[in-house]
């Protein structure tokens, strides 16, 4: 149904994606929604275009709420902004509701537009199922096509002239019977490692952590609804690199120096160690602030790269988180290193706002 | 499109509508209508009139109404118009104790619109209103364009907050008519006396022209600043007074009369919603609830005043507040003895069994307002009842964090957030600064500071609607500072 919003809603979405109206773009941000999964708050994206008003800066602002708590400790959501009852929407009630992950899972597609990804050809583990595709004279009685049945009795009845429209009775005889009839079909079935790679050099503070773990977020809730078997494994590096769990990963903190290389070699070893590459789609995924050591450390990683995780990778994804200490050089090697390369996908990631476009970069290939 | 209801729900209309009748609720006829969820979308987007002028910001509301509706994140129950009838729309898939319950909520919310002394200004054929503001828009749209007219609109909505809030129903003025305008002065194009080409030089003789102009200029010259007192209403002062071509002028005037409208609303949020919070749950578990109803009543009561971690909830606080008057006025918790009592357990066992606690929620439904409401009625026992703090944003480890439990902060708090609906206080200080008709304002600083991005911006916005130079004055970290935008870049100005 044609409803009368439409145009209006079509010329909000034409303005976000930027096809007119430049002069916005610059009150577009990436608002979210919250949704819930288990008891972690999870965002979906969803864009906003906030007009400039005379207001306070609401950072400082404050406000009050209500609810459990000592002075001083922190309050767990965070607040809206304050008095902005202008009452464009009189009565109105919101009720909460839990969202799944794979809900979650598609909702991201659709929104950053991904297309499905498609496993690299020969990394397929075939199985087959049945599929009922046709009819069959014979085949087992709880196959038996009903409907199919009795139109061939019907037909065979009126052929013969034994079919009376006042008193339509059809009785189906041996012939009459139709079966389903299945075809097995192959299935293919694909799996998938994620390596995540985290610097947690002393540089990387934790805004930067948190971004990385927002990021990670939403990659494993996509790659894991488009793959039946997938497994994370976590390294973290500083001068030198060393596997974990998932706690770790997001709550270490070292410090020190960066040698991207030791992490590199880490992840080489498992992967040769434990993932098959006839039967594993492999996406090693590595955040860092771009610094490195010094220029011998980045020429081996540049080996490693070329030699081994590159070509093993579906797609080797690169996020560089801005930091106030990190010099952001190791993108510009990479750039230099490998220009052009379809497999090694590289992000600059700022702030929070720019995660989803850093996940379309990634993902966004269909790889 | 939409459909009037059900004859079961009209038997449960008007079933409701005897109760809130008896309870003494006096509101305008309700006018129900039922929506799937796509059209309330709609509606509600468009702030409740679907003939509303088209704007992509309404599209914006759409899309997230749509959004949080698909994915089962939150959905609209009603939507109630402040108009005389009353129009109510209802979710058609709500189930039948919802749509009691809504039904409950929305004769409150109507009683309220009706009776509130800051609504009795607002326009209550609004719905008429509205379309016809939308026909103005589209025609506007079909003479100059798309583009031109959104683009004025645009500026406008940035500005839509610079009315005088706390005055909406004092009879405004009207703005300047056309004509009034003429006999305005212009140096630059003296009045001359109607020529033929050839004869020009002679009867408006050059040197004559120089005299006028000069005359008209020293006129102008000694003209006072205007306007007289720093005006709030800045909308009104743009109307009256910059330069604009006819068809803005009315554009402007749209905005500024639906903020108008809506302004009570966003006035009397706590209030408006408590009352009708109060209303529902009355009706329901006195009369209109039966057995096997009131679990799912329950629920959906409970999530309605639900108290999101470290947030507040508008219904909760008005539900809330209202009871506790109820309660005090019954047992007379109020007045000197009650003040200098200092006896906790005579305060605790305290009833006088005066019972007019009825009356004053009715008394104070009408004449209050959310400020005033909190600034009478919010007290430091019902602060710590409700468990209510003041957050602050700790700048260490960037997050908010409860600030206080006292009840003067909260109060304070409380009431800033209230005041001007927490926005800052604009006005027009001179229209003619330094006699060169730019346009000089100042924010009253109350401790906070503006957002400086939007605010310059907004003196963009301004400098479009004005086409002169224009000043902000304001307050940057403790010192004053003059923000100035003439067309092509910002300039600010620390002053004395």
């Amino acid at each position: 149904m044609v409803h009368r919003i439409d145009p209006d809603n079509n010329r909000f979405k034409e303005i976000v994606r930027g096809k007119i109206k430049q002069n916005l773009k610059k009150y577009i941000s990436q608002g979210e929604l919250l949704g819930k999964q288990g008891d972690n708050i999870v965002s979906i994206p969803l864009p906003q275009i906030e007009l400039p008003r005379f207001r306070y800066g609401q950072q400082q602002a404050g406000g009050v709420g209500q609810g459990d708590g000592e002075e001083g400790s922190p309050i767990s959501a965070e607040p809206g902004e304050g008095g902005q009852g202008a009452g464009d929407q009189p009565g109105e009630h919101f009720l909460e509701v839990e969202v799944t992950l794979e809900e979650l899972a598609a909702i991201l597609g659709e929104e950053l537009e991904l297309p499905r990804i498609e496993p690299r050809g020969e990394r397929t583990i075939d199985s087959f199922t049945d599929r009922y595709t046709g009819i069959h004279r014979a085949g087992p009685e709880s196959l038996r096509h009903f409907k199919r049945t009795f139109k061939e009795a019907l037909k065979r009845q009126i052929m013969a002239g034994l079919y009376n429209p006042e008193n339509p009775v059809v009785v189906p005889i041996h012939d009459d019977r139709r079966y389903r009839s299945w075809r097995l079909k192959a299935v293919p079935e694909s799996s998938a490692v994620i390596l995540y790679m985290m610097d947690v050099s002393g540089s990387m503070g934790n805004e930067q952590k948190e971004i990385v773990r927002i990021e990670s977020f939403w990659i494993d809730t996509w790659l894991k609804a488009q793959y039946r078997q997938i497994e994370t494994r976590y390294i973290i590096h500083d001068a030198a690199a060393k596997e974990v769990d998932q706690h770790t990963f997001f709550h270490v903190r070292e410090s020190g120096g960066t040698r991207i290389s030791s992490a590199y070699q880490l992840c080489r070893e498992i992967i040769e160690k434990d993932y098959d590459l006839d039967q594993w789609n492999v996406y090693p995924l590595h955040f860092s602030d771009g610094d490195n050591w010094g220029g011998e450390d980045t020429a081996l990683c540049m080996k490693l790269l070329k030699d081994f995780l590159i070509p093993a990778s579906n797609v080797f994804c690169y996020g560089q988180v801005k930091s106030a200490y990190g010099s952001g050089q190791f993108i510009k090697d990479l750039t230099e290193a490998f220009p052009d390369n379809e497999t090694l996908l590289l992000s600059e990631i700022n702030n929070r706002d720019e995660i989803y476009r850093s996940i379309k970069t990634f993902l966004g290939k269909g790889k | 499109m939409s459909q009037t209801l059900t004859p079961e729900l009209a038997e449960m209309a008007t079933e409701v509508c005897g109760y809130a009748k008896d309870f003494g609720l006096d509101f305008f006829d309700v006018s129900f209508e039922l929506l799937d969820y796509d059209q309330l979308n709609m509606v509600a987007a468009y702030g409740g009139f679907p003939t509303r002028y088209p704007h992509w910001k309404f599209g914006m509301q759409f899309e997230e109404l749509q959004k949080t509706y698909a994915y089962g994140l939150s959905k609209i129950y009603e939507l109630v118009i402040n108009n005389d009838p009353c129009y109510a729309y209802l979710m058609k898939c709500n189930n039948h104790v919802d749509q009691k319950l809504v039904m409950a909520h929305v004769f409150g919310h109507s009683d309220f619109f009706k009776c509130n002394y800051w609504f009795s200004k607002t326009n209550r054929k609004m719905m008429d209103e509205i379309a016809n503001h939308g026909v103005r828009i589209r025609r506007y749209i079909e003479r100059y364009g798309q583009q031109k007219v959104e683009e004025f609109l645009d500026c406008c909505l940035s500005l839509d907050n610079l009315i005088d809030y706390h005055s909406p129903f004092i009879a405004r003025r009207r703005a300047q008519s056309e004509e009034e305008k003429e006999g305005e002065l212009d140096s630059a194009n003296p009045t001359r006396l109607r020529a033929k080409s050839y004869m020009e030089a002679f009867i408006n003789p050059p040197s004559y022209l120089d005299v006028e102009r000069r005359r008209i200029q020293e006129k102008l010259d000694t003209m006072e600043k205007f306007p007289d007192e720093p005006q709030k209403d800045i909308l009104l002062f743009l109307m009256e007074n910059a330069s604009l071509e006819r068809w803005q002028r009315d554009i402007l005037s749209i905005i500024r009369e639906e903020a108008y409208y809506f302004a009570p609303q966003g006035m009397t949020k706590i209030m408006n919603e408590g009352w009708a919070c109060y209303w529902h749950s009355k009706i329901m578990t006195e009369k209109a609830c039966s057995a096997s109803e009131i679990v799912d009543y329950a629920d959906h009561h409970s999530s309605t005043v639900a108290m999101q971690a470290g947030s507040l909830n508008p219904y909760k606080l008005g539900l809330e507040l209202f009871r506790d008057i109820d309660d005090r006025w019954n047992k007379g918790k109020f007045g000197s003895d009650w003040d200098e009592c200092s006896d906790a357990a005579a305060k605790y066992s305290w009833d006088r069994k005066l019972g007019l606690g009825r009356e004053k929620i009715f008394e104070v439904r009408k004449i209050h307002n959310d400020v005033t409401f909190i600034e009478e009625f919010l007290t430091p026992k019902f602060v710590e009842k409700q468990q209510l703090f003041t957050y602050a944003y700790n700048k260490q480890t960037q997050e908010y964090v409860i600030d206080s439990r006292d009840f003067q902060s909260v109060k304070d708090k409380l009431l800033f957030s209230l005041a001007n609906f927490g926005q800052p206080y604009i006005y027009v200080e001179d229209g003619n600064f330094k006699n060169r008709s730019e346009l000089y304002l100042t924010h009253r600083y109350d401790g906070t500071p503006l957002r400086m991005d939007h605010a310059r911006d907004c003196l963009e916005n301004l400098y479009k609607l004005w086409q002169r130079p224009v000043h902000l004055e304001t307050v940057v970290e403790k010192r004053k500072k003059v923000m100035t935008y003439a067309g092509a870049k910002h300039e600010e100005k620390i002053i004395k």
